[in-house]
């Protein structure tokens, strides 16, 4: 669709107008990866070693996939992204800064700059749509009048426009899933996490929301996916990371499968080789 | 500006989409109130009346010219009310005669709505001794008047310091009694209080922590998008407020009732309610919302910490 494209871009354009400061203050040294372990190592009390070593680094803009079975480490991994958990040894850096030594007041910065999204939406079940993406707001002390612009900006990106006014449990899985992205990228995040955000959903209603998160990766956002649905990373073609009781196993960066794809194009893409026959997106 | 709104507004909203935790919120602020507000009112009138008794209390020291025996000259009678005033400790001393004996006989007697006895007095024998009436600077200096009073002699006998005096009564025995019932009394509703309170703020605790583990996930949630701990816990704290000042001023409006119906009218003919020593309306008014006010919103704060820790 034409107009999905043309937001893109604007918000493509909006984020660039954002990023000029920092880039040009950086030139001279390359900006630090937004994501780094460094032999991060987490151990929870009973002995069990939830990640072993893990050492690797995502840079700015990358679209990565985090797969493997369950228990292999992957949610620690988040959680450790957002200081939920500390690792046990080792250093986690988070746009050069090591956030294992952060105190606990700043812990709410810190997740201010990242969007989360998680499996059971984690959705604000009082609120409704428009105001549970308004709380992100909110929290970080944005004027009404910013509010007011950027929630349907980000309602209007994982088409949930027209549900404003509903409550979350009024909402489908597809659609809480859609509203909880909404409210993770509407600070435009330089980071997005989602751990395993199509874990409840059907095939053909996963694909709308990798749809959306691909759009969010396109503006520039780092996206990190953690998933075990293996079928569709591979047919998604980033780069993977795959853990196995704690260790990388594997790191494939497969590279994109056309560099000026449109969210649409991706979309009847990857349907197309999943096999699922619908020639329009189901939210 | 705008935050305090937005904690207000947050506030009022959580108020009414839990109306039924709240409601017993308010239920529970309003019953310790109204316990509060009937105890401290009870507490002050009772320590009020001890105070009083203390004060009333003295020995009397008896002349022997009751019935037919001989009256006592004036000199003699001086002569020991300058000693009794010189003895360390007394604060006054007062002389009772026999006349007079024999009126606050008579008054008694009518206060008390019994037939006057003394009428039946044969002629002009009072048998009512005159008196001194002498009371120590303190209650506990009583035992030392006496002893002064009633020096003992070579033998360890007392011997009084004067020889009209027959008898010397202390009203210790009697202000004793009082003291240790009042005294007891007003342990009692002490004890009685703080049971109450301790479990009134366990119970409003209580509430609160079931309305706030109704909102766990909730909180966990505002974590997650970076909110600070004390911009989450602000609306709670409104709330609490709300909820204090709410059940506050039903407990207020019932003491208010009771005092008009039922304290005010009695006052007037029963002295143990007249509330000289008690706490005034409005006072108590501000004492009573405060504490329900602050225990509830501290009690929500307090609450809130164990979901806030990382």
């Amino acid at each position: 669709m034409n107009t999905e494209r043309a937001h893109t871009e604007a918000v493509l354009r909006a984020r660039g107008r954002g990023q000029r400061r920092p880039e040009h203050m950086t030139e001279r040294r390359p900006r630090p990866p937004i994501v780094e372990l460094r032999r991060a190592t987490k151990v929870y009390p009973g002995g069990t070693v939830a990640l072993d070593k893990v050492s690797l680094r995502v840079d700015r803009g990358e679209f990565v996939f985090l797969v493997g079975p369950t228990g292999c480490g992957k949610s620690t991994l988040i959680k450790m992204l957002i200081r939920e958990l500390k690792p046990t040894e080792g250093e986690v850096l988070i746009a050069g800064r090591d956030i294992s030594t952060l105190s606990e007041k700043k812990i709410p910065q810190l997740r201010r700059r990242i969007g989360t999204v998680f499996q059971d939406y984690k959705l604000l079940p009082s609120r409704n749509v428009y105001d549970n993406v308004a709380y992100a707001l909110q929290v970080i002390g944005a004027p009404r009048s910013e509010i007011k612009k950027k929630v349907p900006d980000a309602l209007r990106l994982v088409g949930l426009a027209d549900k404003v006014r509903s409550f979350p449990d009024q909402l489908s899985g597809g659609e809480q899933q859609r509203l909880s992205v909404a409210r993770a990228f509407v600070n435009h995040p330089p980071l997005l996490l989602a751990d395993e955000p199509t874990g409840n959903l059907d095939p053909a209603t996963s694909v709308g929301i990798m749809q959306v998160l691909y759009r969010i990766n396109r503006t520039g956002t780092t996206v990190v996916v953690v998933t075990h649905d293996r079928e569709m990373v591979d047919k998604m073609k980033r780069r993977v990371i795959g853990l196995d009781s704690g260790r990388i196993v594997r790191d494939q960066a497969t590279g994109m499968y056309a560099d000026d794809e449109s969210t649409n194009e991706f979309g009847v893409r990857v349907r197309d080789e999943l096999g699922i026959d619908e020639s329009e997106p189901r939210y | 500006m705008g935050r305090v709104f937005f904690f207000i507004s947050e506030g009022v909203r959580a108020l009414r989409r839990s109306a039924a935790p709240s409601l017993a919120a308010i239920v529970t602020v309003s019953v310790t109130a109204l316990l509060l507000g009937v105890l401290i009112p009870v507490l002050q009138t009772t320590s009020g009346k001890t105070e009083e008794v203390r004060d009333q209390v003295g020995l009397r020291v008896f002349t022997g010219d009751e019935g037919n025996k001989p009256a006592i000259p004036q000199t003699q009678l001086d002569e020991l009310e300058t000693k009794l005033q010189n003895i360390p400790h007394v604060k006054s001393v007062e002389f009772v005669s026999q006349e007079q004996a024999l009126d606050i006989t008579r008054e008694r007697l009518e206060a008390q709505n019994k037939e006057d006895l003394t009428e039946q007095l044969p002629g002009s024998d009072n048998p009512l001794p005159s008196s001194f009436n002498v009371t120590p600077d303190d209650l506990d200096n009583l035992e030392a008047i006496k002893a002064a009073i009633m020096p003992p002699d070579a033998s360890g006998t007392p011997q009084p310091i004067s020889p009209i005096i027959a008898d010397v009564e202390d009203s210790r025995y009697e202000a004793n009694t009082i003291r240790t019932v009042t005294g007891a009394v007003k342990w009692f509703l002490v004890i009685i209080a703080v049971i109450l309170m301790v479990a009134s703020l366990m119970l409003v605790g209580n509430t609160i922590r079931l309305s706030i583990y109704a909102r766990r996930r909730e909180v966990e949630v505002m974590r997650l998008v970076g909110a600070t701990n004390w911009f989450i816990r602000w609306p709670f704290m409104v709330e609490g407020l709300i909820c204090g000042f709410i059940g506050g001023a039903i407990a207020i409006g019932i003491l208010f009732l009771g005092k008009e119906t039922v304290v005010d009218p009695l006052s007037d003919s029963v002295n143990l309610i007249s509330s000289e020593d008690t706490i005034a309306f409005a006072k108590l008014v501000i004492v009573l919302l405060g504490v329900a006010m602050s225990v509830s919103a501290i009690g929500s704060g307090l609450t809130l910490r164990r979901f806030l820790r990382i």
